[in-house]
């Protein structure tokens, strides 16, 4: 059995590698812009079929979101990027366990050895994705809280020069922030990457009957990544746009 | 012992061995939470919340375990 950690190249655009994950990302991109697009033809005040849908699916994200922020114009700020993360990190992962997925693909040859290589492969089941999504997370989290705040204000939460102890606390935020785009990338890659190598193996021990209920752990566990990925953005985003100082002055009230 | 065989022990006992502080983790934030709705259920929409949102984080450590297991093994 073949189980790849790294995904694996199927083309060149130029001098850049395509490997088959960031083709299914692809798809998984175009299936949502098509679906938006879809349902957002001829739209009525009283929505029917896919704009039901998406209506749906829009008014539970606005929830969500706004029960992390407790303030609607800061929600409506920073929805379109969470809901955007959401849905992409959702799509990524259900359409990995498409049949076709992982199976269909043709043979090369490596270094004299005849290998296996899959055409399409879980967006997120590739490091590079995931690391993709959490870097673009921790950076717009920090932008976010300049722009909300102040940059010097936002900064003079990790160079802190009022006491020794805060100044440590500030080294151990900046530690912390690189910390989280770490157990951002390895939390989603993990958990979908062990998902496919899970199934692979279920699937050569019992065929056809196996899978099944690992297949319903997977699609719950897609939903699962989505949402804590998208909840713990969030949650960064509010404490960096949170002004310490106000709550400092409040205390000493 | 050659090395093939050390490379597979050490991908079993770094998931094994890995895998026990979640699981006890995990189960007391399942046993804590399902108290706190035992005592007020009405909550339960509240406390599920954050119960799922700490799950993740024990689980991730699991996860980190079980990749280092699998580079171990296939790199």
């Amino acid at each position: 059995m073949e189980i790849s950690l790294a995904a694996e190249k199927i083309g060149h655009i130029g001098s850049i590698p395509i490997t088959n994950s960031m083709f299914t990302s692809w798809i998984a991109t175009i299936v949502l812009v098509v679906f938006a697009i879809l349902a957002t033809r001829k739209m009525t005040m009283v929505p029917k079929g896919s704009q039901k849908t998406l209506e749906y699916i829009v008014d539970s994200l606005l929830h969500l979101v706004n029960s992390v922020f407790d303030n609607m114009t800061q929600t409506k700020k920073y929805f379109p990027f969470l809901a955007t993360l959401f849905l992409f990190i959702i799509a990524n992962n259900w359409l990995g366990l498409l049949p076709g997925v992982g199976s269909i693909g043709f043979h090369e040859i490596h270094n004299g050895k005849e290998l296996f290589i899959p055409l399409l492969r879980g967006g997120n089941a590739d490091l590079n994705t995931t690391l993709a999504l959490a870097l673009m997370t921790m950076v717009l989290v920090q932008i976010f809280g300049m722009v909300a705040i102040g940059f010097f204000k936002y900064v003079g939460r990790f160079v802190n020069f009022k006491s020794p102890i805060d100044f440590f606390v500030g080294i151990l935020e900046i530690i912390g922030e690189f910390s989280r785009v770490i157990s951002f990338s390895f939390r989603l890659f993990g958990n979908i990457f062990a998902g496919e190598v899970l199934l692979a193996v279920i699937t050569w021990l019992l065929p056809y009957v196996g899978p099944v209920p690992f297949y319903f752990l997977e699609i719950f566990v897609g939903f699962i990544q989505a949402l804590v990925f998208t909840m713990l953005a969030m949650v960064f985003i509010k404490m960096a746009i949170t002004d310490h100082s106000e709550h400092e002055e409040k205390a000493a009230h | 012992m050659d090395a093939e065989a050390m490379k597979t022990l050490a991908a079993a006992i770094a998931i094994g061995v890995g895998a026990i502080g979640p699981a006890i983790g995990i189960g007391m934030i399942g046993a804590k939470a399902v108290e706190a709705i035992g005592r007020n259920p009405e909550a339960s929409g509240k406390i599920q919340g954050p119960m799922i949102l700490t799950a993740a984080f024990a689980e991730a450590v699991a996860i980190y375990a079980l990749v280092i297991a699998l580079i171990v093994k296939f790199v």
